[in-house]
């Protein structure tokens, strides 16, 4: 059975790997048409398609050429709405003769002309000065021009690096042909349906042995131990996540795997986001049927493992899609601020205003639920309720994440860095939010002089997708399986302040019974090194603490139990030991 | 002030940290296992893939050189007590001013005949795991010995798919501890967990010419093996001083205060022999946490504050394969005379209680538990005040330790217990 399921898996991943290289493009001229959006750029593009058009093509070939064609647009919109060489003598004469103004372009060109509009906008600087030499003049003048080309043309009448994104997504997403196009469903079995299945067959090497703690050659496995395919793993997970958030228009024959799912859920096509969230939910679901079979003599384990893979299939993944279908706001009613670091957005709010009484009631429970309702939880259970009950990203490292879990650091200079940045992120997130709502309600655009639209975009580039994604996962593999939780969470960071300060929740430590053996530590996701209060009598009460309960399970002499009780005397040492 | 220290265990490491904590006497610690403190008990864990060597260590390497202990790595060949110093391999010589022995145990020699072949070897020591590290392409081994090292070798080669054979002389495992009904459970779950458990099994002899071969039983049996396990247990290693005047007997004799005949010449841990053990303690208790305990004391009297040794009620914990083990207090195997016991189990999943106590007062003398856990410090306490068995089985939910969710055991517990009286 073990075997059988390797081999399945082998074949369903190998086949996923495939569907890249597989994927064949056909675009015709009326699609190119349509993708353009305007017969005038459509026109400029298809000469750059001449060479394809109506051939299957691969999906390098079909965005190589696009990337020509819409060259080609920007080059042809500069040459028509841009300023020539002429046109820059022209302006250089003006301001030789004294009379580079407002008036003297709009005789050159005529008032209302784009041209003029933009000098306007962009080079009314330049009205009526002095300038000391010609050089000078020159070279303030390319500025202007070539500014309004960069921030005016190309956005306005050609297409500026955001539009070239979508359109390439667009044009490589709906081209696709032949074998993927029509048998969508069969690739869906082949790809998923198969790694799913021999992923569950795997389970059965669990099932073979008796329960209890199943660690054997954890640091002898080629994956588990940092080795070679270890590294293959992180390579692919972190390559997969520079491809979602950043190269999507490579992705066309994996989204159209699930589009079938998608137009059942949701009524609409696959994008991007779908087939992660749809990839996320399968493998949290079979990877925490493995926590299962491996725990299934811990109850704590298995209840805990079943709450995060009900909150990901049902909150994460469900309703929101249906939500979609019903014409109401997507939305995930188990994520909190600041983890859903763009909840106070001017879209997202805008969204939830306009969606009636169900949008404002989401804006409602949003609000309260992060500011009132978390801190609240942690409180009684510790952060645990939270990251390893609930969570999404919690619930990916418990599942996914569980066979890299001995492969955080412990060490104090670990703990040091961790400290450093997971507060720096949580400063981040609260001074960004407190900017774009500063923004939405007074309309100006910067907070102590900062843009406060570059700052969400640098937060969404370097924390939302860099950190949580690239780095959070992709790096399960070499730094283990919370390394987005332990260093870069925000709502982490914000819950461990109140588990730290004041909460019921504590790791209690049984009396003298600590043999300092190390399976605590070693198995502490979070790189806890709870041996050395173990081994001191001390209870354990950390801020990254995420109470996943593993390491009372691989206590070999019963030192540990997780429990909530009174927050009095939570630090407890017991007499057994002298400190 | 000059402390050496010879023995890099919990003993000698506690004691070690311990006088820094309250001095600033120099410190050399001598070992010649390991250039840094790991713990021993996590030496089957590295054989089976559950960790790698650094996980053992429970401080950074830092952490030496930064609280001023010094680490030698390298062998007492011989000590001096009367111009008190030691040499070393190396030729270097040490002086000190307080000596502390913490030699640790050594494993007991197999008296069979063979047990000088290769692929005959004890698990005790660093060195051993390396050796059973070489030891490669066992098929089959034969594991001499019904103590805890036994079982825990046991499962070390099992994990690797080795098929083992568990000899143990007595006729129930790790009978003159536990009592009849727990050591039943034990050995059936060392059997149901894959490991060839002989009870009531003796071994003749070890054959082969030059490496294992087979074991010859007591019944005539032979089974081929490429590997025996020598666990029958450990001695006080006191090799070093036997060419003093340092009294010993099993162990170093020391008095309250861990401090041997001499002056300026202390041990502790698996090496010392109290000479008036407290009562309800042995003389000698190669256990972690006595070691620990002794460090602690030691650290206290060496720096001017003399602490008696104290381990107060014993306790101890033990895990066979998957079954846990925690025993805290007076748990004879055999229960007789002024005391008798309830006990309680259920085998799915495998899980026992036993409490101990006074006929005639019910008063509570100590807990047995397999497959679920106590709290240490409530069952100390209880013991030690005489809590009634009255109070005991009313509280007894206060005790548990097991895992949230867990099935609860108190009111079966209970319930038997009352239908018994």
């Amino acid at each position: 059975m073990n075997r059988l399921g390797t081999i399945l898996v082998v074949i369903g991943f190998g086949i996923f790997l495939a569907i890249p290289f597989l994927t064949e493009h056909n675009v015709s001229d009326s699609f190119i048409t349509k993708e353009y959006n305007s017969e005038e750029r459509a026109k400029l593009a298809s000469s750059a398609y001449t060479s394809i058009l109506n051939q299957d093509i691969t999906t390098w070939k079909l965005l190589a050429t696009t990337d020509e064609a819409i060259a080609l647009v920007n080059k042809s919109v500069i040459d028509t709405y841009g300023f020539s060489g002429e046109d820059i003598i022209r302006l250089e004469n003006l301001a030789h003769n004294n009379s580079l103004n407002a008036q003297s372009i709009e005789a050159l060109w005529g008032k209302g002309n784009f041209k003029v509009e933009a000098f306007k906008n962009y080079g009314s600087w330049l009205f009526d000065r002095e300038f000391s030499s010609d050089e000078e003049l020159e070279s303030n003048i390319k500025q202007v021009t070539n500014n309004i080309a960069q921030y005016e043309v190309i956005p306005k009448k050609g297409i500026d690096k955001y539009a070239a994104k979508s359109l390439k997504y667009s044009i490589s997403k709906h081209s696709i042909t032949g074998l993927l196009q029509n048998n969508a469903v069969l690739f869906l079995l082949l790809t998923f349906g198969l790694t799913a299945i021999g992923g569950l067959l795997m389970l059965q090497v669990f099932m073979d042995e008796k329960p209890g703690i199943k660690n054997n050659g954890i640091f002898f496995h080629p994956a588990k131990a940092r080795k070679w395919l270890g590294i293959i793993i992180g390579t692919l997970l972190i390559s997969f996540y520079i491809l979602l958030y950043f190269f999507p228009e490579y992705m066309g024959g994996w989204i159209r795997i699930v589009d079938p799912i998608s137009y059942k859920l949701n009524g609409s096509e696959a994008g991007q986001f779908f087939l992660y969230g749809f990839m996320y939910t399968t493998s949290m679901l079979v990877m925490g049927a493995r926590m299962m079979a491996k725990y299934r003599h811990n109850k704590y384990q298995l209840i805990r493992t079943g709450s995060v893979m009900f909150f990901q299939t049902i909150f994460a993944f469900l309703i929101p899609e249906i939500l979609v279908r019903l014409n109401q706001p997507y939305f995930d009613f188990k994520n909190a601020w600041p983890l859903d670091y763009d909840f106070f957005f001017d879209f997202e709010l805008q969204k939830l205003i306009a969606g009636g009484n169900l949008g404002m009631f989401m804006l409602v429970w949003g609000i309260a639920f992060s500011l009132i309702g978390v801190p609240i939880f942690t409180y009684f259970y510790g952060k645990r309720w939270y990251c390893s009950w609930v969570c999404g990203c919690g619930g990916l490292a418990e599942t996914i994440g569980d066979p890299f879990r001995q492969l955080s650091d412990k060490s104090l200079r670990a703990w040091k860095i961790e400290r450093y940045m997971i507060y720096s992120v949580l400063v981040f997130a609260v001074v960004m939010t407190v900017g774009v709502l500063y923004t939405y309600f007074t309309g100006a655009s910067e907070l102590l002089g900062i843009n406060t639209f570059s700052m969400r975009q640098v937060y969404g580039a370097f924390i939302g997708a860099g950190f949580s994604g690239v780095v959070g996962t992709g790096f399960y593999p070499l730094m283990g399986n919370r390394v987005w939780c332990r260093f870069g969470c925000p709502l982490a960071a914000y819950m461990g302040i109140v588990q730290k300060i004041k909460s019921r929740f504590r790791i209690t430590t049984n009396g003298g019974q600590c043999i300092s053996c190390g399976n605590c530590s070693t198995y502490c996701e979070m790189g806890i090194d709870v041996r050395s209060y173990a081994q001191r009598g001390e209870n354990i009460v950390r801020a990254s603490c995420v109470g996943c309960g593993v390491c009372a399970a691989v206590c070999p002499r019963g030192v540990l139990k997780l429990e909530n009780d009174s927050p009095t005397n939570r630090v407890n040492t017991t007499n057994f030991v002298r400190r | 002030m000059h402390v050496v220290i010879i023995g890099n265990g919990i003993s000698g490491i506690t004691t070690a940290r311990h006088i820094r904590k309250l001095s600033d006497h120099q410190i050399t610690v001598i070992s010649s296992e390991s250039e840094y403190f790991f713990s021993r008990t996590a030496l089957m864990y590295i054989y089976m893939g559950h960790m790698k060597f650094e996980h053992t260590q429970p401080y950074e390497n830092w952490f030496w050189e930064k609280n001023k202990i010094d680490l030698v790595f390298d062998r007492v060949t011989d000590l001096n007590t009367d111009n008190q110093s030691l040499s070393l391999t190396s030729g270097e010589t040490i002086s000190y001013n307080k000596l502390v022995l913490a030699l640790g145990s050594t494993p007991r020699p197999l008296p069979t005949k063979g047990a000088e072949l290769s692929g005959v070897q004890p698990m005790y020591s660093k060195q051993d795991l390396e050796l059973l590290e070489d030891t490669k392409n066992i098929k089959q081994a034969v594991i001499i010995g019904g103590g805890l090292i036994g079982i825990e070798l046991a499962e070390m080669l099992h994990s690797r798919g080795v098929h083992v054979t568990l000899a143990v002389r007595e006729s129930q495992y790790w009978d003159i501890v536990l009592p009849p009904e727990e050591a039943k459970m034990v050995g059936d779950h060392i059997l149901s967990r894959g490991i060839d458990l002989r009870l009531g099994t003796a071994v003749e002899s070890i054959n082969g010419s030059d490496k294992v071969e087979s074991v010859t039983l007591g019944t005539g049996e032979n089974i081929d093996c490429q590997f025996v396990g020598a666990t029958i247990g450990v001695v006080a290693n006191i090799g070093l001083i036997k060419n003093t005047s340092i009294e010993t007997n099993r162990g170093i004799l020391v008095d309250e205060h861990l401090q041997t005949n001499l002056p300026n010449i202390y041990a502790i841990g698996d090496c010392a022999e109290i000479k008036e053990p407290n009562t309800g303690r042995r003389a000698v208790e190669a256990v972690w946490y006595t070691g620990r305990i002794m460090g602690e004391s030691l650290a206290q009297t060496i720096c001017d504050k003399p602490t008696p040794y104290n381990p107060g009620i014993w306790f101890n914990s033990a895990k066979f394969v998957d079954l846990e083990y925690q025993t805290y207090g007076d748990v004879p195997a055999k229960i007789e005379g002024e005391l008798t016991s309830i006990f309680w189990n259920e085998l799915e999943p495998e899980r026992s209680l036993r409490i101990v106590y006074e006929k005639d007062l019910m008063k509570v003398r100590g807990f047995n538990v397999l497959g679920l856990r106590l709290r240490h410090e409530l069952c100390d306490e209880w013991i030690k005040t005489g809590k009634t068995m009255d109070f005991v089985l009313n509280h007894l939910e206060e005790l548990n330790f097991d895992p949230e969710f867990y099935k609860k055991f108190a009111s079966q517990v209970k319930s038997q217990f009352e239908a018994l009286v």
